[in-house]
């Protein structure tokens, strides 16, 4: 582990398969995620009837709702991990720089707030406040923040002790500025790892209110909400459950594999592995 | 010792503070009511019903009634089962989710500790890959898909075990569930371990103990082991956290009547009353799992003693 690992490639090649496919999946897919067609219902996976991965109890292409999954469950991790990147950002940088008082509070905030238990609060967002994606992510992203905060202050504590801030200082510039112009791009790094660290987390969140009921409501789909429709027909359509759990699975794979080898490759010190 | 504890008892009371707040605030602010049937109500039944329930009051009034509830551990009725208090569901549902919760704990320190101690000591072997492959297929596959599968081989195909229903907590019926939720914790301590072991073996303490001629299982067991198990103590604080949210799923899945269950029903159908005693449950647990971990941490190493 002293030298710098490679990338994992194949993990990197899945990804971005999975990704581009999921983006582009209302251009090419011959059939739609939500008309049901009834002479189609149930069909074994062949070539010869283009339904690769077959249909299901509704006659809908598997392959091409799997598809459409993925890209709810993504536009979701992206959304939500950006929210919580933005609130984590701010409140880790406001803290570091600010330092004093303003952190000991800032931090204290976040200390309390570790201990709340979130997928409840989650759960009860999402139910009395309507059924809607936007809310999803506002609500997931609203709660994984915490994580970003702890590592931004961490690094813009350190940033603070170094020349170019006190140079910059000297100069003349407003804290606000410094912050803008010197500190935050030199995050970048740390906070793209944890970007990536924090998607497949909220992949996961996502897929576990879907799986509830509680994600994107039907016809709409995502990778919780398949599963958990698979889960109630195990006896009979064992497909419909493994499919979408393979495919979940290996995406939160994948984007664990690339985020762990971007943490080692930027943050040496954090150790590799846990 | 006494007073480390006391004084982290102490913080912990803002802390229960603001999830109580928060709870109250979330419910209170969202539009509907749990009254809000689809059958229209007599106005004075429904008065009648809000007058019990004290809906009537003023929203700082019904806060505080209630704070004062929860300081004496009286979380109100609920609004959905009519004859049973909070107290009376978190009573019947509570024993089904320690025993799930505890039992799979103890079965991912049963595995995942020595996998992540061979890791380590293995390092770079196909022993240490296998482990750390099944450590992130574990921490990538969460329990509502590790369950269903599990049930649809053990179940449904092998027809070995049951595949769902409490069964009044007969073993056959608890090692499914228990099984599914242990596997992300199997997987997070054997990587932490692994990490931690790693570290430690590397001091110069342990290549002093080598050098004078200590057993290399004497090394091990009495001077590495004990400092490795640090993070791992501490990460079991936050896994808590883990099992008791898990466990909601796992409640889905298999069907078992344990307060995850109460909290879902709860909060589809408005039930106030559930929802805030479950989350201030939940925070709780959180709350005394962190201090004991932290406890537990001071014990095994002096420099963390207050």
């Amino acid at each position: 582990m002293n030298s710098t690992p490679p990338l994992p490639r194949w993990s990197l090649l899945l990804l971005l398969t999975i990704v581009v496919l999921a983006v582009v999946v209302p251009w090419i897919s011959p059939w739609t995620y939500y008309t049901p067609s009834w002479d189609e219902l149930d069909l074994e996976p062949t070539f010869a009837n283009g339904h690769w991965l077959g249909t299901d109890d509704l006659g809908r292409d598997l392959l091409v709702r799997l598809m459409w999954g993925c890209r709810i469950s993504l536009l979701v991790a992206v959304a939500a991990s950006l929210t919580s990147l933005f609130i984590g950002v701010l409140w880790g940088a406001t803290a570091g720089y600010a330092g004093g008082r303003v952190d000991a509070w800032l931090m204290r905030t976040v200390d309390v707030l570790y201990a709340v238990p979130f997928i409840p609060f989650v759960i009860v967002l999402t139910v009395l406040f309507g059924r809607n994606i936007v809310l999803l992510f506002v609500a997931i992203g609203a709660v994984s923040w915490l994580d970003t905060a702890r590592i931004v202050r961490g690094q813009t504590l350190a940033l603070r002790q170094r020349e170019f801030i006190t140079a910059a200082r000297v100069g003349g510039m407003s804290p606000a500025q410094i912050v803008r112009r010197h500190v935050l791009p030199n995050l970048a790094g740390i906070v793209a790892v944890y970007l990536t660290l924090t998607i497949p987390t909220v992949i996961l969140v996502e897929a576990f209110l879907g799986y509830l009921g509680l994600g994107a409501q039907a016809p709409l789909t995502s990778l919780g909400v398949m599963i958990a429709d698979g889960a109630a027909q195990l006896r009979s359509r064992p497909r419909l459950l493994i499919c979408p759990a393979l495919l979940l699975a290996l995406l939160v794979l994948c984007c664990n594999r690339l985020g762990d080898a971007l943490r080692d490759h930027f943050d040496p010190a954090s150790g590799g592995g846990a | 010792m006494l007073g480390f504890i006391g004084k982290r008892l102490l913080v912990a009371i803002p802390t229960l503070l603001v999830i109580i707040t928060l709870a109250f605030a979330l419910l209170h602010a969202a539009p509907g009511g749990p009254f809000d049937s689809d059958k229209v109500l007599v106005p004075e039944i429904r008065a009648a019903i809000e007058a019990r329930y004290h809906l009537d009051e003023s929203v700082p009034m019904q806060y505080l009634r209630y704070l004062g509830g929860v300081v004496r551990g009286d979380f109100g009725p609920s609004f959905q089962y009519q004859d049973s208090s909070v107290n009376d569901l978190i009573a019947q549902g509570l024993p089904i989710d320690l025993t799930i919760g505890l039992l799979a704990m103890g079965l991912a320190l049963l595995i995942g500790v020595p996998l992540g101690v061979l890791a380590a000591l293995r390092r770079n072997t196909v022993w240490d890959r296998a482990a750390s492959a099944i450590a992130l297929l574990g921490i990538s596959v969460p329990t509502y898909v590790t369950a269903p599968l599990l049930v649809l081989l053990f179940a449904v195909s092998l027809r070995w075990l049951p595949a769902g229903d409490w069964g009044e907590g007969a073993l056959r019926n608890l090692v499914l569930p228990v099984v599914a939720l242990s596997l992300p914790y199997v997987a997070y301590i054997a990587r932490l371990l692994r990490a931690s072991l790693l570290d430690v073996l590397h001091t110069p303490w342990v290549r002093t103990a080598r050098a004078k001629g200590m057993p290399w299982r004497t090394v091990l067991l009495r001077h590495a082991l004990r400092p490795a198990l640090l993070p791992l103590v501490a990460f079991l604080g936050p896994a808590t956290v883990g099992v008791i949210t898990g466990s909601i799923a796992i409640e889905t899945v298999f069907g078992l009547p344990g307060i995850g269950r109460f909290f879902v029903d709860g909060a589809f159908n408005r039930d106030y009353t559930v929802v805030m005693g479950v989350t201030i449950l939940y925070g709780v647990l959180i709350v005394l799992a962190n201090l004991l971990a932290d406890v537990v941490q001071a014990l095994l190493d002096p420099r963390m003693r207050p």
